[in-house]
């Protein structure tokens, strides 16, 4: 009945036939936020995005838009609007039609109307391009008309099928960063879909982190970053290194680990769910780790320099350390890196880290 | 390297065939405007010289008008409802998921392949046994049957070829189904529509079998011809007639054939 969010999806799934595309999902969207669905192919983003649209039905669960159930609303009342994956240009209206679609039930006085029109050219940068056809458009055009067709009816919410996913890097780029403005500028909810994890953290408020008809995580970019909760969530978000272990004691918000390929090490851990006796998953991200030609105080690992890659400002080291599977990601500035840059490969190195560096995850 | 594809390389043996094949269509279909200007009432060599005489006499005979208009007058209505009623059909194929959605559209394609004879002699023991009597009325119910498969072949390719998100984000824009299909479906399919329009008003001006069976006592244009066959006098008239339907026709569906092409486009990469 009354719910949290803005937009409140409460136990929502889908299944097509026996494919289940969506597992139960509940979460809200706050009014006014820049939330993006981030997920790989075919993970259920546009499901979801089509089930708040009204182009799907859920097949369990209740979805909720200012305080309002939408199961009975069709699509054509619903207070959103979408920009399709692929624009859906009306290819037999010009531009400034394709923008005046959806006016026609306000019934405006014709000069109010192409005010209106004119008001959202500029707003898109399309001035001057009002009489073209849709095929007489570039990609990012066409996506500008799409965005102006949705912005001029004044939804509350604004979703958006990798709109950017067409386009080409550079335009891609400067698209996002109108995207940005936009939002602000309107301070309509969006609602945005992308399998581009870079995209989702340089637009978004919050993302939701999808996989397989789940969400794993729905957090700020920083959150998601620095805290990823579990290995499917840290491994989807940049570049992740793991660690397995066992609990040995709990003291006092103190937690003693036993690490395979390390040893014994002590964290500060306020980490509830950790049981002695357990085992455990640790993350460590390549630019919290220090590298050292010699073993340090403290904890440590011990590998060999397997790969360099040296890419101007930074340097990235594989490391390949005794019982890990994988080989130890390491990123560092070069201006801090000393001696360590002149070592060949095959050399001995000493791995080393903050305490609050390594990211218990949940799960084994 | 040749720019053309292995499919599309210049086949000789294959230019031969369809010239072939078009000799053997055409060829004589010629013979009848050929001796529609011949100044002899008998069809044979050597011709015996140029006259307008027949087109003149057509001009003349109230009973050519009179089956003109009965054509005339079933060719719209029947070119009409089967356009709508193929509207319909075609939408509903591409856009809803019917069961056993296939055999629907096999059964609205049969008529195709169905000999008129057959769909004149049932329609005609139905009408019987029901009382109705014979008219223009059912020769159009005999037409649509036919028309029908025509209409609907013309629209499907145009309701497939454009993406269905095209709908969703008329809906999505504010617009009931009523709106959408006025706004953006109806002009999308506008030339399949014309297109269809064309065809089965042609197909209809044509038909024989079905007004055989089903006319009353007001003849279309092919049953009058077909009346005139028994007076040897007229035959000359009937072939300059024969000479102004060919023209007509292959004029309306070459439009049509364009028209229905018109703007037809692959549909684009639909939504994933
Ligand atoms: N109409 C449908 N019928 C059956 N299965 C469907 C249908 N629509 C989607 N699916 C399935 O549901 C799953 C999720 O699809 P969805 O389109 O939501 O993925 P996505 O996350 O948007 O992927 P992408 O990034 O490739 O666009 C896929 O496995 C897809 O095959
Ligand atoms: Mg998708």
């Amino acid at each position: 009945m009354s719910s949290d969010g803005f937009i409140s999806i409460r136990n929502v799934g889908k299944s097509f036939g026996s494919f289940r595309a969506i597992e139960s999902i509940s979460m809200d969207i706050q009014q006014g936020e820049f939330f993006s669905l981030l997920g790989a192919s075919g993970c259920g983003k546009t499901t979801l995005l089509r089930m708040l649209a009204g182009f799907e039905t859920p097949s369990q669960g209740e979805i909720f838009i200012d305080g309002q159930p939408m199961s009975d609303v069709p699509p054509f009342e619903r207070p959103v609007n979408m920009v399709f994956q692929n624009y859906a240009i009306f290819p037999h209206l010009n531009v400034r039609d394709n923008i005046a679609y959806g006016l026609r039930k306000q019934r405006l006085p014709k000069a109010k109307r192409n005010a209106m029109v004119d008001e959202m050219l500029d707003l898109v940068q399309l001035a001057g391009y009002g009489d073209r056809k849709a095929d007489e458009l570039s990609g990012g055009q066409r996506q500008r008309v799409a965005l102006a067709r949705a912005l001029i009816l004044k939804p509350k919410v604004l979703l958006l099928d990798e709109p950017l996913g067409a386009l080409d890097k550079q335009l891609r780029e400067q698209m996002q960063l109108e995207l940005r403005r936009l939002q602000r500028s309107v301070g309509i909810t969006f609602v945005f879909v992308t399998h581009d994890q870079e995209e989702a953290l340089t637009l978004s408020d919050r993302i939701a982190v999808m996989q397989g008809g789940d969400v794993l995580q729905v957090d700020t970019p920083n959150a998601l970053y620095e805290q990823p909760r579990t290995r499917d969530v840290a491994s989807f978000i940049g570049t992740m290194n793991f660690l397995d272990g066992r609990v040995l004691s709990r003291v006092n918000g103190h937690t003693k680990l036993d690490i395979d390929a390390v040893g014994e090490i002590d964290i500060p851990t306020p980490h509830p769910a950790i049981v002695e006796g357990d085992r455990l998953s640790l993350a460590i991200r390549p630019e919290k780790i220090v590298l050292h030609r010699a073993a340090p105080d403290g904890p440590a690992m011990q590998g060999n320099l397997e790969m360099t890659s040296y890419l101007g400002e930074r340097s990235h080291f594989h490391i390949r350390v005794p019982g890990c599977v994988e080989p130890m990601a390491v990123s560092a500035q070069n201006a801090d890196l000393g001696e360590i840059r002149a070592l060949e490969e095959g050399a001995p190195v000493w791995l080393s880290w903050h305490d609050d560096a390594l990211i218990v995850l949940d799960g084994k | 390297m040749s720019e053309l594809s292995y499919i599309k390389r210049p086949n000789r043996g294959l230019k031969i065939y369809a010239a072939a094949f078009l000799t053997v269509l055409y060829v004589p279909i010629l013979f009848i405007p050929l001796f529609s200007f011949n100044d002899s009432l008998y069809v044979k060599f050597p011709l015996s010289g140029f006259t307008f005489q027949w087109y003149i006499e057509l001009w003349e005979r109230s009973a050519v008008w009179d089956s003109l208009g009965n054509s005339m007058r079933v060719g719209v209505a029947v070119s009409i409802i089967s356009t709508i009623l193929g509207t319909l059909a075609a939408r509903a194929i591409t856009r809803s998921r019917l069961p056993g959605q296939n055999a629907i559209v096999a059964f609205v394609m049969l008529p195709l392949v169905i000999p008129g004879i057959i769909f004149g002699v049932s329609l005609l023991i139905l009408l019987s046994r029901l009382g109705v009597s014979l008219s223009l009325y059912t020769v159009t119910l005999g037409h649509l049957v036919v028309c029908l498969p025509f209409a609907v072949a013309t629209l499907l390719p145009r309701f497939e070829g454009f993406d269905k998100s095209m709908e969703e984000a008329s809906a999505d824009l504010g617009e009931n189904g009523w709106f959408t299909f006025w706004r953006v479906t109806f002009p999308l399919v506008l030339p399949g529509v014309i297109a269809s329009l064309l065809l089965t008003f042609t197909i209809s001006f044509d038909e024989f079998i079905m007004a055989f069976f089903l006319t009353g006592t007001d003849a279309t244009l092919p049953m009058f011809i077909w009346t005139q066959l028994r007076f040897p006098q007229n035959f000359p008239s009937v072939l300059a007639l024969a000479s102004i339907i060919l023209l007509v026709s292959f004029l309306l569906v070459f439009v049509a054939l364009w028209v229905g092409r018109l703007g037809l486009i692959e549909p684009e990469e639909s939504q994933s």
